[in-house]
């Protein structure tokens, strides 16, 4: 699967979309490969204040149960009760259809710290060896 | 032959019993009578009828599909499955300890008091603390047990201000999640290239907020940590206290003292480390030891030794965090412990720990060449390798896992710790000999092997054991684990 450019990137795997003040979150394909098959989702409610940097809900898997880490501060917007009703859209479509959250941004700027999709494959690359 | 055995449910045929009761011989009673109408039943319970040597084989059956240390090699890593003396089990079954009541007096139950205190100052010279509790049901309990005392100190001494536990992203998840029941948020600090806890970022993240650092020594990769003394001494100088995670306490148990190394408070695993076989569920025990300025806080009642010589419980502790457990401990796993410790003696303890750290490195320098092996230095008693020299033949942890079964072993634990993709963590134990650890090897490396030869073989593995690869996914999704009777 191919890592789309439009995206941010974390190095803890994880995708941040930017569109206004409003900031989409999700885990990458690389991530949801090295979990292998999810079975459960955790996320935060509507309403909710997530920190950057910090944990705003869990994935499970049959190997491991792993946080997801925030790329920004701010108030949740909209859940995807999809990818919590059938964790393995994850699996199929980390980019898609498994969006996790998502978040009014407080401010803009912890995403400047984000990798864009060269520096992602970068790192990839890097963890390989 | 593989034969599936069906529930016990479907051997039911009506009317079956195992036993022939006999004829009623005193007034019946009437149930109404006796029972409030919501205490009844309203309909008859769904249990299985079969005879008494239907359900004999069928139990007996299902325990033949098991394996235990009793019956093989058994390394998952971090659980410690080593083999334990029967003798310490026939000595835990005494009559005088089997038919103890937890509400007899004192004076009739000197023998076990006397054997608990023993056994607190046993595990504190082992662990270099000054006081013990034998509460705790289990690590993690032990856990919950230490961070509560931990919390307790900074409470009496009136300091709010900390908020925080620091974790290394090395632990055990109970660490983490301890912390977080007992309040706290969680820092976790990375690990540096030799597997240890990163000296920089730690510096970075220890500050007045942090109430402790919880910590395992050695760690989850089976290093143990040179910088022990320097990270203890971090977070003293801001104030927070240094807990141990005994969970690795095999590899040091008579060696090494956590509390020469600068920590405060301790768990010891039992079931793991001194003599109680686990696994089944229990019981364990989690015994907590902290240094002398933590004892007022440690839970109640504590065994103590009067000056008269008599043993007594005392309840008049009152900075106690309070009671952890219902009566005193898991007892019988109490008396294996110190069967354990008096038998093997101090120089035994030290052999014992000699030997899984033996075992361990020996195991690792013969599997470091055919697998991957992440941080190469001396191990203690556990290692960490991974299948990333076969990653090109599509090969993961699970199947090779899975491949072992074909040779009766149980496989190691895998996918942990997390910090290593496809690890697969290998504890031998030091009660396995030689000729053991070699035949282990030798299939390691017939499975390397195989991958290169032959690689479905080993990724549609189990081939030999009565079902094959079970469906986890639909398992954890979808869990269907009660029987109902089919309409």
């Amino acid at each position: 699967m191919t890592n789309p450019v439009e995206l941010k990137y974390s190095k803890d795997h994880d995708w941040a979309k930017v569109e206004g003040k409003v900031v989409t979150l999700g885990i990458t394909d690389h991530a949801q490969e090295s979990l292998g098959d999810v079975v459960f989702v955790e996320l935060p409610a509507v309403g909710d204040k997530i920190a950057a940097g910090e944990s705003y809900g869990t994935v499970e898997s049959v190997k491991a149960v792993s946080d997801i880490v925030a790329a920004v501060s701010g108030t949740v917007v909209a859940v995807n009760e999809g990818v919590v009703d059938a964790p393995d859209t994850l699996n199929n479509d980390p980019y898609g259809e498994g969006w996790l959250v998502r978040v009014e941004a407080d401010d803009l700027k912890p995403l400047d710290n984000l990798l864009n999709v060269q520096q992602y494959e970068a790192l990839l690359a890097e963890e390989e060896h | 032959m593989k034969v599936l055995e069906p529930l016990i449910f479907e051997q039911s045929a009506e009317g079956r019993t195992g036993v022939d009761l006999p004829e009623l011989d005193v007034p019946g009673q009437d149930l109404t009578a006796l029972l409030p109408e919501e205490m009844l039943r309203q309909t008859e319970p769904e249990l299985p009828e079969v005879s008494e040597v239907d359900a004999v084989r069928h139990f007996t059956r299902l325990s033949t599909f098991n394996h235990g240390v009793d019956t093989g090699f058994y390394p998952l890593g971090s659980c410690t499955m080593k083999y334990n003396p029967k003798v310490n089990e026939m000595l835990a079954r005494l009559p005088g300890f089997v038919n103890l009541h937890p509400y007899q007096p004192e004076e009739l139950t000197q023998g076990a008091l006397r054997l608990m205190s023993e056994l607190q100052d046993d595990l504190a010279e082992i662990t270099g603390m000054d006081a013990f509790t034998l509460q705790p049901a289990a690590g993690a309990h032990g856990e919950m047990t230490g961070i509560l005392i931990v919390k307790a100190y900074h409470q009496h001494r009136q300091d709010a201000k900390r908020t925080k536990v620091i974790v290394p992203d090395s632990a055990h998840g109970t660490n983490p999640a301890t912390a977080a029941m007992a309040g706290y948020r969680i820092v976790q600090v990375p690990s540096n290239e030799r597997g240890g806890v990163d000296l920089e970022e730690l510096r970075k993240a220890a500050n007045e907020e942090v109430a402790a650092l919880m910590l395992t020594n050695p760690n989850t990769l089976g290093l143990f940590d040179e910088n022990i003394t320097e990270i203890a001494r971090i977070i003293h100088e801001v104030g927070g206290l240094v807990y141990y995670d005994g969970a690795n306490a095999n590899a040091i148990m008579g060696l090494a003292r956590p509390g020469d190394m600068g920590f405060d408070a301790v768990h010891l695993n039992l079931h793991k480390t001194f003599s109680t076989p686990h696994g089944g569920g229990g019981p364990g025990a989690g015994p907590v030891g902290v240094k002398e300025f933590l004892a007022p806080f440690l839970p109640k009642p504590l065994v103590k030794r009067k000056e008269n010589g008599k043993y007594t419980l005392d309840y008049d502790r009152p900075l106690s965090i309070g009671r952890v457990r219902a009566f005193y401990a898991s007892f019988s796993v109490l008396v294996k412990a110190y069967a354990y410790i008096r038998g093997l003696g101090g120089e035994g303890l030290k052999q014992a720990s000699e030997n899984a750290v033996l075992n361990a490195n020996f195991l690792m320098s013969v599997l470091k060449e055919p697998y991957h092996l992440p941080y190469d230095r001396v191990c203690q008693h556990e290692f960490v390798i991974t299948p990333k020299n076969l990653k090109s033949y599509g090969v993961h942890t699970l199947d090779l896992a899975k491949r072992l079964l074909d040779y009766g072993y149980h496989p190691p634990t895998i996918y942990f710790p997390l910090i290593v993709e496809e690890a697969m963590m290998i504890e031998p134990t030091e009660t396995e000999s030689l000729e053991t650890l070699e035949r282990f090897a030798e299939t390691m490396i017939k499975i390397a092997e195989e991958v290169r030869t032959d690689v479905d073989l080993v990724k549609n593995a189990p081939h030999t054991t009565l079902v094959s690869r079970l469906d986890e996914v639909a398992a954890a999704r979808k869990p269907d684990i009660r029987w109902k009777k089919s309409e």
